[in-house]
């Protein structure tokens, strides 16, 4: 099955990371993966957002245009993305953030306060995992196991206090 | 790894040991990459003061006989030309990458391939030609860099790797092939002859036109042989083909996407995709198109490589083109349509 992925937020969400995750999730599984973050002049202060793809086969097109998961950290994002999700895709959007309702009724769309989560559990910034931990539990794109794996991978060794912080907002996501 | 940074590590374990540039989006990590690694490995990274200034210091480092590159995007590979010419008249190796950007002028930062024309018949003044290679994935990229200065030390000339912002900036999984060092020994060179033999003279000023002319001549014998040897080209899905599809770099990859829908609803489409652009692949690409009614071209440009894809067929069948310019990247979807417009029988 291919995921194609279009994570949206403001610049500082850490929207681009939180896709370089999931491409290393997909790499671990053994998929084929790309990343492709938008690099305009939008990402100083604007909107931000990355595609990343993961396939079985090999990956066409790295820009996705069309999700078949969204992921909106903000309501500019989920407003400019929305139209393009393909029928019965997957949107998920930090409720703290998105002040809007999703406005179709042939995707399957969630909410979690991830921005708020983040901050009663004192994880600062950890808003994209705790989404990423909802999208585990939605979607069973990868495992709890793989998401360990990858961010173990993609956390560099001076950082590595960071990483227990990474897997308990994850946690929150799957749990929530 | 992005992009961008598989080209700086795929060169460093070439034996490239100068590198020199001026920063310029979409390619920023490239140099940044040099800049963080190149001096552990014995080599000089140096931030130049202009896209001029850089590309004179690969025509100095490359005179002394060392592995040596340069990068840009679109604006900076224009400032580049004159010395891109100096080094081709001149006979000297080198490694350039372009990472085309929208354009003309400033343009924009987006994706691009709007430099296909000035990479392949005009990349400066005077009789010369680049080999120009168009990658089409980092995993490509990396395998590019390493036969770019192969090629280049082989046949004493630059070679350009020709990508675009998509292929700088995306991430994919790389793997970094065992590469033994096989530089030649460059008797050329203005390396110090330290009274030991006759001093070599690097030089492109010939003031008397038989002696430039003849090593003009000389020079396309070579090209010659590169033609023969060196042209490449991907072939998908042609055999049956009805309609054939021609797109390089990342363009490429969108199209083979367009293809796979194509062929999901019935429709024989196939796509030759050319690797090197000078060379441009005319043998393989009829041989990918014989059994095809028609072609498509698809560029992010107005339409720069369909003249060499008429060229090769010799008019033989009828070329149309698609294509989005000034950094707007085509999806399978808008190309699906246009393989059904121009006749798809299904």
């Amino acid at each position: 099955m291919t995921h194609e992925i279009l994570a949206a937020g403001f610049g500082g969400q850490g929207v681009l990371f939180l896709g370089r995750v999931l491409a290393q999730a997909g790499l671990i599984d053994g998929k084929e993966v790309s990343w492709f973050p938008s690099y305009g002049p939008e990402m100083r202060g604007g909107t931000c957002n990355c595609s990343v793809c993961l396939s079985e086969k090999p990956i066409g097109s790295p820009l996705v245009t069309h999700p078949s998961v969204l992921i909106a950290m903000n309501t500019p994002s989920l407003e400019k993305f929305i139209d393009f999700v393909v029928p019965g895709g997957v949107v998920i959007c930090d409720s703290t953030m998105v002040d809007t309702e999703v406005s179709r009724d042939d995707v399957k769309a969630f909410s979690i306060p991830a921005s708020q989560l983040a901050a009663d559990n004192d994880l600062k910034g950890g808003a994209n995992i705790i989404l990423i931990g909802k999208l585990i539990k939605e979607t069973g794109v990868f495992t709890r196991e793989t998401f360990k794996k990858a961010i173990e991978k993609i956390v560099p060794p001076e950082r590595e206090h960071l990483i227990a912080g990474n897997l308990r907002a994850a946690e929150i996501g799957i749990n929530s | 790894m992005k992009g961008n940074e598989a080209v700086a590590e795929a060169a460093i374990r070439a034996g490239c040991k100068c590198f020199f540039g001026y920063p310029i989006t979409p390619q920023n990590e490239l140099p940044a990459y040099f800049a963080k690694k190149l001096q552990a490995s014995g080599g000089v990274f140096l931030q130049a003061e202009s896209e001029i200034a850089a590309i004179n210091m690969v025509l100095g480092a490359a005179s002394a006989g060392v592995r040596s590159m340069t990068s840009s995007s679109s604006p900076g590979i224009s400032l580049k030309a004159e010395g891109i010419s100096y080094i081709a008249g001149s006979d000297l190796p080198c490694v350039i990458v372009n990472v085309q950007r929208g354009g003309p002028g400033l343009g924009s930062i987006q994706p691009s391939q709007a430099d296909y024309l000035q990479a392949t018949k005009a990349m400066g003044h005077g009789d010369f030609h680049v080999i120009v290679y168009a990658p089409c994935s980092v995993q490509e990229m990396v395998d590019t860099v390493f036969k770019a200065f192969e090629i280049a030390d082989l046949y004493r000339m630059p070679v350009m790797i020709l990508a675009d912002g998509l292929l700088g900036q995306m991430m994919e999984p790389v793997s970094f092939p065992d590469f033994t060092l096989s530089e030649p020994t460059k008797k050329w060179a203005a390396d110090g002859h330290g009274g030991k033999r006759k001093k070599n003279i690097i030089n492109s000023l010939f003031l008397q036109p038989d002696d430039l002319e003849r090593t003009i001549r000389e020079r396309f014998a070579r090209y010659d042989e590169i033609k023969a040897r060196e042209t490449e080209a991907e072939l998908y899905m042609t055999e049956d083909a009805d309609i054939v599809l021609v797109a390089y770099g990342a363009t490429a990859r969108v199209v083979k996407s367009a293809v796979n829908l194509a062929r999901e609803q019935g429709i024989k489409a196939g796509l030759v995709r050319p690797v090197t652009l000078w060379p441009f692949p005319e043998k393989e690409l009829n041989e990918g198109a014989q059994n095809a009614r028609a072609l498509l071209c698809c560029e992010m440009s107005m339409g720069q490589m369909v003249d060499d894809v008429k060229l090769a067929i010799n008019c033989s069948k009828p070329v149309t083109f698609y294509g989005r310019t000034g950094g707007s990247i085509p999806s399978p979807t808008e190309i699906l349509e246009e393989i059904k417009r121009i006749g798809g029988v299904v």
